[in-house]
């Protein structure tokens, strides 16, 4: 017992007085309460009612658009996912090498640029896309946005996903293997259950990153929850418009953050001591 | 030693007041770059156009240095506010609602709003009626996209951040109209991208409470000795022949509409 103790390396002691770091630390946290205040304080002296009784409505239809366009978006990557990350883990080259330049590409250009490459760019391509049958929907500006960000996520979480896998050790596969189980199996019924524990904190990360990135599609004609905060600026020049739109914007990734925090401790209950 | 000192403080503050003095010279102008033939950002960074001639021959006639900054279209007021630049000259209409922020000078012109379709549309006019079930395509926080808004209630109208995009949407195919400046859509439809479409007529009457008078010199609220040695200036390039000149640079008939 009295081993154990000596081990234990103590906190230093709290420093008496006033250090120039606590000062400096006071005076950080001090700046940022004030802030806090200034822009509380801001709201509540620029509250407008009239305001809010024209624009909450526009408001909450872009909220409906901006979470529609997020879960379509999330589930058609998901599904698009798998075979991105098979053909990562593939020892065949030529689908190693295509998944990796798939990944290369959508991991490595902005978001931005490919919206406006599927929204303009194959707007150029009108007569080769009303050939073949696919100018009814990408005429629509909201399916090329879900188009857009569905390749897009599918590459993060083909990612993901591939390191979440990659992550279980190679002895389970083999004692999957001498058990007797088939491939499939093995990935369904012992590799996943544990890859996906690994995984559910980046895909929480994305699911928020994709929730905020879902703004860029105000810029082609999408009346998201952007798109609506955009309108009502032009028609009132009030800033007041951006800043109730960053708080809903806060308030869906708070409520995604804790969701997934509580999904965690749900799904790790046997890993705790 | 200390005198010493002292004098040496109270050069480099008269420096200082000098140079403020002379940094109060230029004038800086905000404008948008995405406007041709008013005002377009060239592929190699120039700003040219219409507005910005004008924007020139007014610092000339005030005997001040301009300098150009060029902005996004939605963010164009408050970043006048922030201070960003001192006066806005991008075609920006004189309005009831711009008014409550900022302070236009006199208009420099004045061109009506008008509609293009493309070429095989079926289209025959521009009320309500005729583009009832349409898609049409406007740029936000314009005359053009407030008066389409209240006006073809009945028709879908999709608001882009700047003509280019609502014309490239135009000529794709995706929208059945869009209304802009006639001046603008008519350099639209002479360049090669716009051999698609053609113009449709003016909506009629436009009127003066969502149009406005013309385009207008914004400046920040309360700058009146600004407006003053604007319009004065105004006045000036329209006498001189300057503004003829410029505006024959640009157009075939004088944009400046009715003498006010």
């Amino acid at each position: 017992m009295s081993v154990t103790a000596t081990l234990v390396e103590r906190p230093p002691p709290r420093a008496r007085g006033w250090p120039r770091s606590r000062v400096i630390g006071y005076a950080m946290v001090g700046f940022w309460i004030l802030f806090g205040l200034g822009i509380v304080s801001y709201l509540i002296f620029a509250w407008n009612a009239d305001f809010f009784a024209k624009y909450a409505p526009a408001y909450l239809k872009g909220l409906q658009t901006t979470l529609l366009l997020v879960c379509i978006s999330m589930v058609l990557g998901a599904i698009l996912s798998v075979p991105v990350a098979y053909g990562r883990m593939s020892s065949n080259r030529l689908l190693s090498g295509l998944a990796y330049c798939y990944v290369y590409f959508f991991r490595g250009t902005p978001l931005l640029v490919q919206t406006y490459l599927v929204y303009y760019g194959l707007g150029s391509f009108r007569t080769e896309l009303q050939t073949v049958g696919l100018w009814d929907f990408f005429k629509d500006a909201f399916n090329c946005g879900v188009f857009a960000f569905a390749l897009n996520t599918a590459a993060y979480q083909a990612e993901i996903l591939r390191g979440a896998i990659e992550s279980v050790p190679r002895g389970q596969w083999e004692g999957a293997a001498s058990l007797g189980l088939h491939k499939l199996q093995t990935l369904r019924k012992i590799i996943l259950p544990q890859a996906l524990i690994v995984a559910l904190r980046p895909y929480g990360n994305e699911l928020i990153l994709m929730v905020k990135a879902s703004a860029i599609v105000a810029i082609i004609t999408v009346y998201d929850l952007m798109g609506q905060a955009k309108l009502a600026f032009a028609n009132s020049f009030d800033i007041q418009a951006y800043i109730w739109v960053a708080l809903v914007y806060l308030v869906m990734v708070e409520i995604l953050r804790h969701g997934v925090e509580w999904i965690e401790r749900r799904i790790t209950i046997h890993l705790k001591r | 030693m200390r005198i010493a000192l002292r004098i040496a403080l109270a050069a480099s503050a008269a420096l200082l007041t000098l140079g403020v003095a002379q940094a109060q010279e230029t004038l800086r102008i905000g404008t948008e770059g995405a406007y041709p033939p008013f005002n377009n950002l060239t592929a190699d960074g120039q700003l040219v156009g219409f507005d910005i001639d004008i924007a020139n021959a007014l610092c000339d006639e005030m005997k001040v240095k301009c300098t150009f900054v060029a902005q996004d279209w939605d963010g164009i007021i408050p970043a006048l506010q922030a201070g960003k630049f001192d006066a806005i000259v991008a075609s920006m209409s004189i309005t009831a609602e711009r008014k409550e922020k900022v302070d236009f000078s006199n208009k420099y012109y004045n061109t009506p709003s008008a509609i293009a379709v493309p070429k095989d549309s079926t289209l025959k006019g521009v009320t309500k009626e005729d583009l009832a079930g349409k898609t049409i395509g406007v740029a936000t926080t314009t005359t053009h996209f407030n008066y389409a808004s209240k006006t073809y209630t009945d028709s879908t109208v999709k608001g882009y951040p700047s003509s280019p995009e609502e014309q490239a949407d135009l000529a794709n195919g995706r929208l059945d109209a869009i209304e802009d400046d006639i001046v603008v859509l008519q350099q639209f439809l002479d360049s090669p991208e716009g051999a698609c479409c053609k113009i449709l007529g003016q909506p009629s009457p436009q009127p003066v409470d969502i149009f406005g008078p013309g385009a207008g010199i914004a400046v920040r609220k309360g700058e009146t000795d600004l407006v003053n040695k604007l319009n004065s200036a105004i006045d000036a390039i329209r006498k001189n022949g300057k503004y003829k000149e410029i505006n024959d640079k640009y157009f075939k008939f004088d944009v400046y509409g009715a003498e006010s």
